[in-house]
Formats: structure tokens, C-alpha cells, sequence
């Protein structure tokens, strides 16, 4: 494969696999629909619907070439820090300043996008994280002050920051990518990140005993982390080869990595929403919530993911 | 033409925006008015309210939506009264005119069938911060019994472009559409339950306050 340029033929084959398994999942939802009608199948019916059009759009922003899909994803960052920015107590003073953090996306994927590893990695933590405050401090407001500040930086964190991990993976050097290219590495992440998710979920649902930690996420349970883990390392396991540069050993703990970073984002996101008394971040996505809901497995995995890759996988260390 | 221009106007302008650069939460929606008259009331942070309340209905209802917006600030040069006038359709209300009738222009627009939307609170005033709404929204009730209220809440767009500031900054915002009501007995019963409606539409939502 030329450098960095063209599809491989590994991430359509990968797709079909996906649209495959969406293909199984709308026959069980309507099996399950027509056996027990109710507001539970309905909304298990609609959260099916949503994934084929959140799956529809990521293929089309993966196929059409690299530009394409590093904007798609700055995108989702920028209805990530949205969402997350109008959930949260904002000073009236610091609308601008806001908008300065808006304005910060576009930087960090153009950096993540020319794979610029050392610009990619301290923009956001120190640029941006000296910048904000000291703009801050600049409107002469203190009352409010270090909440604002701390929102800010957190938020623009494990939002852009941590999504931004996905263009980085993207642009990963062909010489190292493996057999499918950066935009293997990007599928191989998020499918894995999302197929945890429902896995754990339905896991959860069959099994679902004892709590893990209720007094954040009361529907999480040990039986579910563990299925979804399990089923994560076979599904790691498996794609590894084929997606990546690693051998299935390897990708297992890969898979392994993946799913325990998705569970602590997952909850993470949880605290954050429910010391705002929201149930949802938002109402985008019918069935899911907002975008927060539906990423923030993601905002853990894409950098711990990321950084495992880059210190082992890409540095040749394994 | 400026029919073309106004459905363009919001076809390729005003609901890309909402969606992309705003992105809104609308819950309710099934209470908003599918034909008219009626009068939708909500309360106003911001210059995008009105946008965003034209732009929840379909394009084909865009003619009969007429947002009721004070003469002095809209009319006060040809332009602004060009696009006040065609693109967004305003009703201009003369504030503080002494007339035999203020509410004339609205009662003939009620009575070709159209939907009103009215700010009671009288101006955008300090965004996010409700100010008492304004009684004349009853004399119009009052006047059409038959025409149904329908209360709408709406929040963030004050955050977005709050009164005085060019610069949008893009906040979600949330609209909560409520149930129609109509004017029965008073004046003063028909305030109450207007703002109590609104009090109960505001407590929907988790927002935080904004100082």
C-alpha cells in the first residue's frame, strides 16, 4: 500500500462484519419485539436504529478519505465539549474564553492530523492549560474563579483531548499501522470500545448481580464488566490480526486494556452527570442520550489505547 | 421572491445553524400548534429566540407564523425593517403607543387564521433570568377565548448571543413545549396560570444558573 494513502481492503471487510453483526442484532430486537411488546423493547428497538445511522455515518466518514474522517471526529469533539459546556455552570463573563476552548479543536486535529506527536500532546495540556486561566484572569473576575477554571480544563480534557486520540490513530505512520492502516487502528478501537459496551450491557442484563459501584452507576454489575471484559479480549483477540500490527496474544491484552478503560470512562462520565442531576447528557441520539453517552467509554479507551499502542506497539518495543 | 428568499433564509441559514452550531433539545414538540390561530408565548433571552421558534414548525406553516416584535427597535432603519418585515414576518407592535386598540393588528392576524408568538416579558432583557411577564398577552386572550395559549420554555439561547453581544458562542440549547391552555375568567387567573405553566416547563430541565 502506497504511504498513508487508500483504504485497506482489511477495514471495508472489517465494516461488512460490522454491518453483519447490526444486520443479527435488528432481527433478535424484532423477534424480541413481536414476543414482549413494551416501552423496554421499544427502546431497545430505537437504540438499534440509532446504531445503524451512528454506524452508516462513521463508514462514510472512514471511507471517503482521511480530511473527511479527521473531521468527522473533530466534530464529535466539538458536540462532545458542546454538550458538556451547556450541562455545566458557566460565568457570563467567560463566554468568550469559551469560545477560545472552541476554537481549540480545530488546532488539536489539525496537529493530530499531521501526526504531529509532540504538538498533538501538549497543546491542550500546557497551552491550553496556561492559556484558559490566564485569559481568565484577564476579565478581572475572581469571583467563581477556580471552579470555572477547573471545569474548563477538565472538560476540555476528556473531551477534545481524549477524543482527539482517534485522528491520532488515524494518521498513524503506514510503517507501523499494520495490515489495515490507521484507519484499522481507529476501527479497531471504537468497535471494540462500543461492542463493550453492549456487551457489558446485555451481560449485565442476563447475569447482573452484584453491584459494582452503585451509588454512581447503580446498573453497573461485576457479572457484566466481567462478560463484556471476556467477551472484548475474544473479540480483541480475534480482529488483532487482521486490524493491527499485533498478534492475537497481544491484541488480547489489547482487548483487555480497551474494556476496563471503557468501564472507567463509562463511569466517569456517570459521577460527572449525576452530581448535575441529569439522567442524559443530552437528546441526540434517540434511545442513547447526547453524544456524552454514547462516547464516554471512548474518552477513556482512545487515550489509553492510544498511548499503549505508542509506547509498545508503534516504538517496536513488542 | 421574498417568499423564495425567506424559506431560503431559513432552509439554508437559520436551521443549519441551530442544528450544527447550536445543536437543540426540544422536548414536547407534539404540543406545539398544527394550525391556527393560536398564540405560542415563551420567554426571551436572546434574538435567536424567535428563529429557533419559527424554525421548530414545518417550512410550510413558515406564512402563517407571525412573531409579535416592538415597531421602535425593528422599524428604526429600512433595512432591518426589509428582513424584519419579509424574512422573519413580524408583527410590529407599537410599545407604548397610545392607540384605541394596540392589540388590533393581532386580533385581525388571529382571525386570518394565524400563529401568533409573543414574548410577554417585553424584551430580551438579562439573559437566562425570567422578568415578570407583561399583562397584555390576557387583554389578547381575553379578546379571542376561542384561541388556544401555547406556554413554550426556552434555555441556553441567552448564553449563545445574549442582548449586546455579535459573537455566537455555541451553548445547546433546550426548548420545552407545554400543553395549551385558554383564557378563562380573569386577567389575573389567566397571569397565574401562564406563569406557573412556565414554572412548571423550567423545572423540566436541570439548569444551572447563570451569573
Amino acid at each position: 500500500m502506497p504511504a498513508g494513502e487508500g483504504l485497506s481492503e482489511r477495514v471495508l471487510w472489517a465494516i461488512g462484519a460490522i454491518f453483519a453483526l447490526l444486520i443479527a442484532a435488528s432481527i433478535a430486537t424484532a423477534i424480541l419485539k413481536r414476543r414482549a411488546p413494551g416501552e423496554a423493547t421499544a427502546e431497545l428497538s430505537r437504540r438499534v436504529t440509532s446504531w445503524w445511522f451512528m454506524i452508516t455515518v462513521l463508514t462514510i466518514a472512514i471511507v471517503t478519505n482521511r480530511v473527511v474522517s479527521t473531521v468527522f471526529l473533530g466534530f464529535v469533539a466539538f458536540l462532545a465539549l458542546k454538550e458538556y459546556l451547556s450541562l455545566i455552570q458557566t460565568r457570563r463573563v467567560d463566554r468568550l474564553i469559551l469560545l477560545f476552548a472552541y476554537w481549540a479543536i480545530p488546532v488539536q486535529f489539525v496537529f493530530a492530523h499531521w501526526n504531529s506527536y509532540g504538538l498533538f500532546l501538549t497543546f491542550i495540556p500546557v497551552w491550553m492549560f496556561l492559556f484558559l486561566p490566564m485569559a481568565m484572569t484577564l476579565t478581572g473576575r475572581t469571583e467563581g474563579f477556580l471552579h470555572a477554571v477547573g471545569t474548563l480544563s477538565w472538560g476540555l480534557m476528556i473531551t477534545v483531548f481524549s477524543l482527539s486520540h482517534t485522528a491520532m490513530l488515524l494518521a498513524a505512520d503506514p510503517e507501523t499501522a499494520g495490515p489495515a492502516g490507521g484507519a484499522g487502528l481507529l476501527l479497531y478501537l471504537v468497535a471494540l470500545t462500543q461492542f463493550n459496551d453492549v456487551a457489558q450491557f446485555t451481560a449485565g442484563k442476563l447475569f447482573g448481580r452484584r453491584k459494582i459501584i452503585p451509588a454512581v452507576s447503580p446498573k453497573k454489575t461485576w457479572e457484566g464488566f466481567l462478560g463484556g471484559l471476556g467477551a472484548t479480549i475474544l473479540l480483541a483477540a480475534a480482529a488483532g490480526p487482521f486490524l493491527t500490527p499485533m498478534p492475537f496474544y497481544i491484541a488480547a491484552i489489547a482487548g483487555a486494556i480497551i474494556a476496563v478503560a471503557g468501564f472507567l470512562g463509562d463511569i466517569t462520565i456517570s459521577a460527572f452527570k449525576r452530581d448535575l442531576g441529569v439522567k442524559d447528557s443530552g437528546g441526540l441520539i434517540p434511545g442513547h442520550g447526547g453524544i456524552l453517552d454514547r462516547v464516554d467509554s471512548l474518552t477513556y479507551s482512545a487515550p489509553v489505547f492510544y498511548h499503549a499502542m505508542h509506547f509498545f506497539v508503534f516504538s517496536g518495543r513488542i | 421572491m421574498t417568499k423564495v428568499l425567506r424559506i431560503a433564509f431559513f432552509l439554508l441559514i437559520v436551521r443549519p445553524v441551530l442544528l450544527i452550531v447550536l445543536g437543540m433539545n426540544v422536548r414536547g414538540r407534539e404540543h406545539l400548534p398544527r394550525r391556527g390561530p393560536a398564540i405560542v408565548v415563551a420567554n426571551h433571552n436572546s434574538h435567536l429566540d424567535t428563529l429557533t421558534l419559527l424554525a421548530l414548525f414545518p417550512l410550510r406553516d413558515l406564512p402563517r407564523l407571525r412573531p409579535v416584535a416592538a415597531a421602535d427597535y425593528f422599524l428604526q432603519n429600512k433595512w432591518l425593517a426589509w428582513f424584519a418585515r419579509n424574512i422573519i414576518g413580524i408583527l410590529p407592535l407599537d410599545r407604548g403607543a397610545m392607540k384605541k386598540n394596540p392589540l388590533a393588528d393581532m386580533e385581525a392576524a388571529l382571525d386570518k387564521g394565524e400563529i401568533l408568538i409573543l414574548f410577554p416579558e417585553g424584551s430580551r432583557g438579562q439573559p437566562e433570568r425570567r422578568a415578570e411577564f407583561k399583562r397584555g398577552v390576557a387583554f389578547l386572550a381575553k379578546a379571542r377565548p376561542a384561541t388556544p395559549v401555547y406556554p413554550v420554555f426556552m434555555h441556553g439561547l441567552g448564553k449563545a448571543l445574549p442582548k449586546g453581544s455579535f459573537i455566537l458562542v455555541p451553548f445547546n440549547c433546550d426548548v420545552i413545549a407545554g400543553a395549551p391552555f385558554h383564557y378563562t375568567g380573569s386577567t389575573e387567573a389567566f397571569m397565574e396560570t401562564l406563569e406557573s405553566r412556565m414554572t412548571a416547563l423550567a423545572a423540566k430541565g436541570h439548569f444551572q444558573p447563570w451569573e
